[in-house]
């Protein structure tokens, strides 16, 4: 599939003075061997992700797959396409990891995959087939041996000594002359084969039709067909609900419900009763309209986007004042030693932050946290039970988390600063406030600014420290949706996903995760916006 | 000249290339077909010879490989069929099963827990099993557990619940028989709390709380043959006399119980000797390494038997699995059988949910939550109970912390009515 290097570029005249060097070609130096080699690999595993994923049947990763190999043959063995051969790779970076999530999340935020919405309708019936499946109470456990006739299947059954053979179409009906083998199992049976065990267990597809087979006792359908699951004993079972493939109905048989799939992708029956098992269906933007209309996600929800507005702003602000106040204070010359503290400074912020965020937990405890014992006289203030006590707290262990970092941005950013304007500002006479406050507080802020925005992202988004320090709680207590008073989005987003346990609704969580994702996207934008007008400064 | 080296060099590196491509193929495909993909027969199926035996997946967490481990080996021995055990961590393992079954990735077996499967069935990834020939050796709480609305979806193999435990070096080895007894026995024998409770800090811990309350005949949900309605059972005059118990002993009346024992600071209260009592499950014992300690069915604090949850565990086989019929014969006629059973046992001693295991080896406290788990009941598996613990846990921390007990639990009662119906 790769075209080689052929002599055409030879034949290509140099046309412009200043030519891409790709165009130069001279032969083969050892840099060609060298993406021979690597593209050979490339090769090699895609076109292994190709036939692995035909052996899967997952067409759209094959087509995909396909594309992007070709792509990037074409892309590194042309002579046209220098620019892309930088940028190729990160796109297919971009396309994979980016991308695809981002449509594969918009996607799911479209269905109401969930708990009850599982899979496929097929496979919804399934479940219902399987559930209304019940064995005939007092039913007898038969020795069976499957048999064969051509094609069709059957049951060999022996009951009390008296052997009986069926198949789906024919009942039971006693054969003469059969003989049982040692565990009671017929072994040989009159015009039937009998299909030997160990070809049983290692046929699939045998084994498959034999778990599907029924047998009817009698020509009665209310007595039931007799079924195995292992292949060497049989119960009788009868199903209650039959599926009507045409009408894609469920119907009750022993009380005539019929059950039509719904356009939620669930079985409701004419009584209005429903059956447990649904499939996942598109339902449009519901998932968007549900978060901001329906009375049990509308205010708890608005009251968690508020948090984290105010959780994001508040630990940028507090955390960045304090960073900026300490390396003014430690900027000076006259402090010796400054190196050292400056080092121990950083330290929280070498802590992983999971880590620091249970330590917090536990030193806040309202009875054992050494918080209470040392700067409370041991009163059992509940710094994590209490509503706004535990949003304080948050924001303190937040701040103590994250000044350090920009303890070292505004340090950094102040040694840069040009001495030549503050000394003409002392020249000039102006005071230290005054200093502060028209040249090193702008100029910092050039610096800073696009940092404070990707910090607010950060925080914005910042699961680690609500989870272990708080997990969200404490809980409202006036609704039904497992989230609390310092919950964030994202923290909310997880609880209502359901991967901790209870209820899930992946389709309301990607929708809120898109949310999220437009928030901080507007957000960061004008951010920036702003900011450029900050280097107007400059 | 140039022009025929690139010519030999592009045909060396197309022949390399294909034979590189060549046998990564071959060994993906191979692969492929024999893992078990979904129920529709697949073309790489067919190509498998009737010789190539099918393979039976089976999730496993650490602590149970090394006993599946064993019966997969006879199993394979016998049948000729492959058994891939994959190991996973078990709190994982409930959200893959229901979101891998339906994609054909799942496993054909998975070891799981009771609680999970009113979820399971309405994700419609579980199959019903049969027992085999040795039904009648399970223990009836076990089979009541992983069965739902009368059918069996599930084998139980162990069982675990909470029971008490007690210092003996303050309080001696003797059960007490009612909550009081209990209590004076911890302020007799010095004790800095004669009773300490694991409340999972603020959030409230129903489930540890769960003997107290049943000991007021307050159940969580109505209970008819050994299956749970969603009929909520902890209202009326019993839940209210709990919710008062919990308030005379909580953060306001006695404080004997309080939402800043959590289950670390919990353990460490009684590790230390600090507290007499505590109630516990088997998988805290380890935490116990410096006092003499022992361990009896929790005591009533309300006049009736103190029934603890009683969690079971157990195997569920995929409702999408192509090898349905393996996988029954493996769990009927190799995991079912006392030997089996046993291995399950020694390699990870839990209560055995089998007759006839020997637990000697399992230590002298299995006892002790032998005895509590007879008096215990199934924690409730229908997908309602889901929604009960948000509303449960809240309304106990918040009446241990001093809030109004009865008009609490009416609340909360109101509430989680509301959420289930």
């Amino acid at each position: 599939m790769s075209t080689g290097p052929g002599g055409t570029v030879e034949a290509a005249p140099p046309k412009a003075p200043r030519e891409s060097h790709a165009r130069q070609f001279r032969g083969l130096g050892a840099g060609f061997l060298v993406k021979l080699v690597l593209m050979m690999l490339v090769n090699a595993v895609g076109l292994s992700a190709i036939l692995s994923a035909y052996a899967a049947e997952a067409w759209v990763i094959l087509g995909a797959m396909v594309v992007l190999l070709l792509v990037a043959d074409w892309v590194y063995f042309s002579k046209r396409m220098l620019p892309l051969k930088y940028i190729y790779p990160g796109l297919v970076f971009l396309l994979v990891f980016q991308v695809f999530t981002m449509g594969y999340t918009a996607y799911i935020a479209t269905t109401n995959y969930g708990s009850g919405h599982n899979g496929s309708q097929q496979q919804a019936v399934d479940a219902a087939l399987i559930q209304a499946e019940r064995e005939v109470e007092g039913s007898a456990t038969y020795p069976l041996s499957v048999v064969r006739d051509g094609e069709t299947l059957g049951f060999a059954v022996n009951e009390d000594g008296v052997i009986l053979v069926g198949t789906e179409e024919e009942p039971l009906v006693e054969v003469a002359d059969a003989v049982l083998d040692d565990n009671g199992r017929p072994a040989e049976v009159p015009g039937w084969e009998v299909i030997p065990r160990a070809t049983l267990l290692t046929d699939q597809e045998l084994a498959q039709e034999v778990v599907d087979l029924r047998v009817p006792v009698s020509d009665d359908a209310d007595e039931g067909s007799l079924r195995t699951r292992e292949g060497s004993t049989a119960r009788v079972y009868r199903s209650s609900l039959h599926w009507d493939e045409e009408a894609e109905t469920l119907t009750n048989v022993d009380t005539g419900v019929v059950y039509t799939g719904n356009e939620y992708g669930t079985f409701v029956g004419d009584d209005g009763s429903s059956l447990p098992a649904g499939w996942y269906v598109n339902v449009g933007f519901e998932n968007f309209t549900k978060a901001v209309t329906s009375s049990e996600y509308q205010q708890p929800l608005l009251r968690v986007t508020l948090w984290t507005f105010a959780f994001a702003i508040l630990t940028v602000a507090t955390s960045f004042l304090l960073g900026l106040f300490f390396a003014l204070v430690f900027n000076d010359d006259r402090i010796k030693g400054r190196k050292i503290l400056r080092t121990l400074f950083i330290l929280p912020y070498a802590f992983p932050a999971f880590l620091s965020a249970l330590l917090w937990r536990g030193m806040l405890n309202a009875e054992f946290g050494v918080i209470n014992d040392w700067f409370f006289f041991g009163q059992n203030i509940n710094w994590l039970g209490d509503p706004w006590l535990a949003k304080l707290s948050i924001l303190a262990v937040n701040l103590w988390l994250s000044y350090p970092y920009w303890f070292l941005v505004c340090t950094g950013a102040l040694q840069a600063l040009p001495s030549e304007t503050m000394e003409a500002a002392q020249i000039d006479g102006a005071s230290k406030w005054r200093q502060f406050r028209s040249i090193t507080f702008p100029l910092l802020m050039v610096s800073t600014a696009p940092l404070a925005i990707a910090s607010f992202a950060f925080n914005f988004n910042n699961f680690t420290i609500i989870y272990m320090l708080t997990n969200g709680g404490p809980r409202f207590t006036d609704t039904s949706v497992p989230i609390g008073s310092t919950d964030i989005l994202i923290s909310a987003i997880y609880q209502i996903s359901g991967v901790a346990g209870g209820r899930a609704d992946y389709g309301l969580a990607a929708a809120l995760s898109i949310v999220v994702f437009v928030v901080v996207g507007i957000v960061s934008a004008i951010a920036f916006r702003q900011t450029r007008k900050l280097e107007e400064i400059q | 000249m140039h022009k025929k080296i690139g010519m030999g060099a592009a045909l060396l590196t197309s022949v390399a290339l294909l034979a590189a491509c060549g046998g990564s193929a071959e060994d993906t495909a191979a692969d492929v077909a024999a893992e078990p993909t979904a129920e529709e027969t697949t073309a790489a199926e067919e190509t498998t010879a009737p010789e190539s035996t099918a393979e039976l997946v089976v999730w496993v967490d650490e602590n149970r490989e090394g006993a599946v481990e064993a019966a997969a080996a006879t199993f394979e021995a016998e049948t000729g069929a492959t058994v891939t055990l994959v190991q996973k961590n078990f709190e994982d393992i409930r959200a893959d099963f229901i979101s891998q079954v339906p994609t054909g990735e799942g496993p054909d077996i998975t070891v799981g827990a009771h609680d999970w499967l009113g979820a399971l069935v309405e994700a419609g990834v579980v199959n019903t099993v049969d027992l085999g020939a040795n039904a009648d050796s399970f223990a009836q709480v076990g089979l009541d557990a992983m069965s739902y609305d009368g059918q069996q979806y599930g084998m139980p193999y162990a069982l675990e619940a909470i029971a008490l435990v007690q210092n003996v070096d303050l309080v001696g080895a003797e059960a007490p028989a009612t909550w009081d007894d209990m209590i004076q026995a911890g302020i007799d024998a010095g004790a800095e709390r004669p009773f300490c409770i694991n409340t999972a800090g603020e959030t409230g811990d129903g489930y540890t709380m769960y003997p107290l309350q049943t000991s007021f005949g307050a159940p969580v949900f109505v209970q008819e043959d050994g299956s749970y309605t969603s009929e909520v059972g902890m209202g009326g005059e019993a839940g209210l006399a709990f919710a008062n118990f919990l308030a005379e002993n909580g953060e306001a009346g006695n404080g004997y119980i309080s939402t800043t024992v959590d289950y670390a600071i919990n353990n460490e209260l009684f590790n230390s000797g600090e507290c007499a009592f505590t109630i516990q499950g088997p998988w805290a014992l380890g935490e116990f390494g410096d006092v003499n300690f022992t361990v009896n069915p929790v005591p009533s604090a309300g006049g009736e038997t103190a029934a603890p949850f009683v969690g079971v565990q157990g195997f569920y086989v995929s409702s999408q699995s192509a090898n349905t019929l393996l996988a029954n014969e493996f769990l009927t006629n190799y995991i079912a059988t006392p030997d089996a059973m046993q291995a399950l046992f020694d390699a990870d001693p839990r209560l055995p949910a089998f007759d006839g295991v020997d637990t000697a080896a399992g230590g002298e406290y299995v006892a002790g939550f032998q005895a509590s788990a007879e008096d215990g009941v199934p924690m409730p598996s229908i997908p309602e109970m889901g929604s009960v613990w948000d509303f449960w846990n809240a309304a106990e921390s918040a009446i241990i912390k001093g809030a109004d007990p009865e008009a609490t639990w009416t609340k909360m009662i109101e509430d989680l009515t509301a959420a289930i119906s």
